[in-house]
């Protein structure tokens, strides 16, 4: 693999028009990347989800070469009707479209080819492998005091022209003082065995709000990675929320910093698995300052012989006093072949603080669908009302109600 | 300041901190075949015993050290250890107790434990063991008659060698992690206990564990095994003098409890935990396990843990048997800059187990304190359930309280709950408690013992109410 990634580097790095210095970083980080290579079960991380094991089993070779001189079609049959939205269009990678129609121009600023980021702060070898392969990044900077007037929807599709390859992409967003965005990420696959690899970064500073509602729905055989990295200032809010279904395998990476006082972060999932599907949630919460707050709820409902992973970290560090810290994991195994694994973590050095995790993961209780079934249901009904009112419990967390409405119409779940 | 008021200053902290001064018999330092020849020699050990710890040794010298734990502690030098001591006066073994060192005896008086049989009224067998060899065992001869075999683990092996060949390593075998392994290999006594089919052990029976030699290891093993229908209640404690180094202690439990046997092990742990600033103390590395073989059997560890400079321990429960059950309770302090990495592991492998974990732990001062468990519901454990709750107490801002699960479920109709919470002593509380009269630290105290009450309550009331007075003690001078 070594040799193939050096050659498929080489390759972009003569048909691009990158600086020097951006090749020399980009070049580091390849070479961090080939020294580690893909996480695998023997980091604690990934003890879970064995990616290196999972690429070589459901993609074998990778590609990691990919030609962004050509323009690819936008299909828009993808697009979502009924909502007025701004829209950022990727198709295999490759930025189509970014369009904020229904907005302010002056308030929004989008960086061309910002600087490459070269802080340390690597959080683990695919970060290196994004950084390094990335084709194009954008830096979105929404100024002071303007809250958008749409969601922004960004369209992640994927379609047939390629195979078995590596796709990297990254966005950074900069939300200015009062500021707020919300944030729907769309994957649209109509592509086989591939790797996708997502790195955002949210600079929120004091008050800005950001919404990011992650939405994987549609059946597909490919391998996701997407990672958040959140930075919050004085009483800045994030909210998250996740629904992980429709990919072979998906790893979301949230990790939240908590740096200025009364701030918030809000991550909910949900994951609705059938087949052999395989995918994970993992947070690290840092609450670095006091009263600072988290909430998280995940619930799964897992079929057939699917696997669901929630690895939660809330960090508590001895500034932080009067952190408010909550983990709720609850899991409904469907079939004896399917597994739920979990590891909520608290690692605190604050004394008064309030933080508490519960999981738990069982069968369908028997007796609440006798007791639906006697009120004239049948079982399988009994079945869908209990799971749905299960799942519906996740969604009503969602704050803004339009999205809500339309996550509820996706999903089929009716109140 | 003469040395004895100094030294009667030193105790008033750690009153189990005294050393006796007793002529002993040392290995080599050092870890090699030799050492390992030595000890097995002059056990007089038979040829598998021998083959048994080589083996162990061969693997452990492929093994490296763990460095996951939270704990970090300087590298400690393995061949800078001695690895068996004992005091001389063992060299031909005393038939009775009449003929045992008086020092010996003295020191255990001054630790509470009466070894002379007139201390019968208290009704629990003691086996004491010091630095490497076990020096006395109480109560045989009424066990006897039961049928009952408890006695030394080296006795056991010349003795009962048929027992011991089939049980030792069989739920901690020679390729297990780093410190079982060492302890395979080197280790020097510890207890045996076998219960035969049918009978409940009218007594609760008990290992005293001491080091007094300086710069050794101990590394005892200890060997329980329920047959059919039995049952017992096994205790445990541990204290050490005061000393600047660190000193290890490395022991291997194996629990075997088959068809509808029963096993209740307690701990109550105060080795000694280094001074205010955190030197000296012992690095507590213990390898716990049981193994519920039959069907309908128990095993259920209560763990008191106050003591130790660093302790690192998962006792655990291996639920093979159909209808199986765990438990684990414990209660874990940690003052000044004790360091401690403990809780369970629970396999759920046979049809209908059930396992419960109550962890309690306190941290004060400087100090760190994590849960660590798992619990692993394998495919095959249908109708199996597990209940977690883990809760933390934090005083003070300088220390830290964690908990690290891990959750598998690989089996849809079983169940797993898990809770856990961290927060401190609060206001109202203390308060309320002040306002009726009590001192700050007197209601510290009450509030910590209704926090652990849960634990405490699965105690044997001997052991209980010693308990009790430990936690108050380990906490004083934490709060305010």
């Amino acid at each position: 693999m070594k040799e193939q990634l050096q050659i498929d580097f080489d390759n972009i790095i003569k048909t691009s028009s990158f600086t020097k210095r951006d090749i020399e970083l980009k070049q580091n980080s390849l070479n961090e990347f080939i020294k580690t290579g893909f996480p695998n079960r023997r980091d604690e991380n990934w003890k879970f989800s064995d990616l290196n094991q999972i690429i070589k089993k459901n993609i074998g070779d990778l590609s990691f070469y990919n030609d962004y001189s050509l323009s690819n079609k936008i299909d828009r049959s993808v697009f979502i009707d009924g909502l007025e939205h701004n829209k950022i269009v990727f198709v295999n990678g490759r930025i189509e479209k970014i369009d904020f129609d229904y907005e302010k121009k002056d308030k929004i600023k989008i960086i061309d080819e910002p600087e490459i980021d070269n802080r340390s702060n690597n959080f683990n070898s695919l970060i290196d492998l994004n950084k390094a392969f990335t084709n194009k990044s954008y830096k979105i900077l929404i100024k002071k005091d303007y809250q958008l007037e749409k969601p922004l929807i960004i369209y992640h599709v994927t379609n047939d022209k390629i195979k078995s390859k590596n796709i990297n992409l990254s966005l950074d967003f900069q939300l200015e003082e009062n500021s707020s965005l919300r944030l729907i990420d769309l994957f649209n696959d109509n592509s086989e065995k591939n790797f996708l690899n997502i790195f955002y970064n949210f600079d929120l500073k004091q008050n800005a709000i950001l919404k990011n509602y992650k939405i994987d729905k549609i059946e597909n055989t490919n391998v996701k990675y997407s990672f958040n990295n959140i930075e919050q200032a004085a009483n800045s809010l994030s909210e998250t929320f996740i629904l992980s279904s429709g990919s072979h395998f998906f790893k979301n990476e949230i990790n939240c910093n908590l740096n200025g006082k009364y701030s918030s972060a809000f991550i909910n999932g949900i994951f609705s698995l059938s087949n052999d599907r395989h995918h994970e949630v993992r947070t690290t919460i840092n609450h670095l300052t006091e009263n600072t707050k988290s909430y998280q709820l995940i619930k799964s409902v897992l079929n057939d012989s699917s696997k669901a992973v929630y690895q939660g970290k809330i960090f508590v560090n001895s500034e932080a006093q009067k952190t408010d810290g909550y983990q709720l994991s609850k899991a409904i195994l469907l079939n004896e072949a399917s597994e739920f694994n979990a590891k909520p973590e608290l690692e605190i050095y604050a004394d008064d603080v309030k933080c508490s995790h519960g999981s738990a993961s069982g069968s369908l209780d028997e007796d609440s669908i006798f007791y639906i079934m006697s009120r004239g249901l049948d079982y399988q009904q009994s079945r869908e009302l209990l799971i749905n009112g299960f799942l519906l419990d996740v969604i009503e967390k969602i704050t803004d109600s339009e999205i809500k409405n339309l996550i509820k119409n996706m999903i089929g779940l009716k109140e | 300041m003469d040395a004895r008021e100094k030294e009667i200053e030193k105790l008033k902290d750690y009153k189990y901190g005294f050393s006796t001064d007793i002529e002993s018999i040392t290995a080599p330092k050092g870890l090699n075949e030799e050492v390992i020849k030595f000890i097995s020699n002059i056990k007089k050990e038979p040829k598998w015993m021998l083959d048994f710890r080589l083996k162990a040794f061969e693997r452990f010298k492929q093994l490296k050290e763990p460095d996951w734990q939270k704990p970090k502690y300087p590298k400690i030098d393995y061949q800078d250890l001695y690895y068996y001591s004992a005091p001389k006066s063992m060299d031909n073994k005393p038939k009775s107790l009449d003929e045992l060192d008086p020092k010996l005896l003295e020191t255990y008086k001054k630790l509470g434990i009466p070894l002379q049989e007139q201390a019968r009224l208290n009704g629990i067998a003691v086996d004491a063991v010091f630095d490497s060899v076990s020096v006395a065992t109480t109560f045989r001869e009424e066990l006897s008659k039961l049928g009952i075999i408890f006695c030394p683990i080296s006795e056991a092996i010349q003795n009962h060698p048929e027992l011991v060949k089939k049980y030792l390593g069989s739920v901690i075998p020679t390729t297990d992690h780093f410190f079982a392994t060492l302890n395979s290999a080197v280790f020097t006594d510890g207890s045996f206990a076998y219960i035969p089919e049918g009978v409940r052990c009218p007594m609760e029976l008990s290992t005293y564990f001491r080091i007094n030699a300086s710069n050794t290891g101990q590394f005892e093993r200890t060997l329980i095994v329920a047959d059919k229908g039995s049952y017992v209640s096994y205790l445990e404690g541990c204290t050490a003098p005061m000393r600047d180094e660190n000193q290890l202690h490395a022991a291997n439990v194996e629990l075997i409890a088959l068809d509808d046997a029963e096993i209740k092990y307690s701990t109550v742990q105060n080795w000694y935990p280094g001074d205010k600033d955190g030197k000296g103390g012992i690095y507590n590395f213990v390898t716990k396990r049981g193994l519920c073989k039959g069907k309908n059997s128990k095993i259920s560890w209560t763990q008191v843990e106050t003591g130790s400079a660093i302790t690192w321990k998962y006792p655990s429960c291996i639920l093979k048997g159909d209808n199986s059950i765990g438990e684990f309770y414990s209660i874990a302090i940690t003052n000044n800059h004790q360091k401690a990495d403990t809780g369970t592991k629970m396999t759920h492998l046979g049809k209908n187990t059930k396992s419960k974990i109550i962890s309690k732990g306190i941290s004060a001062g400087f100090s760190d304190m994590t849960y660590r468990g798992l619990v692993d519901i394998s495919s095959k454990a249908s109708n199996s359930s597990n209940y977690t709750q883990c809760d933390s107490l934090l005083m003070g801002n300088k220390c830290g309280a964690h908990t690290v699960p891990y959750i598998k479920n690989k089996n849809s109709e079983s169940n797993i709950a898990h809770e856990a919470t961290t927060s401190k002593i609060s206001e109202e509380q203390l308060h309320y408690c002040q306002q009726r009269g009590l001192s700050q630290e007197e209601a510290v105290g009450l509030i910590v013992n209704g926090f652990c009450k849960e634990v405490l309550q699965q105690l044997p009331m001997e052991f209980a109410v010693e308990a009790q007075k430990l936690v108050g003690i380990s906490l004083e001078g934490s709060v305010g």
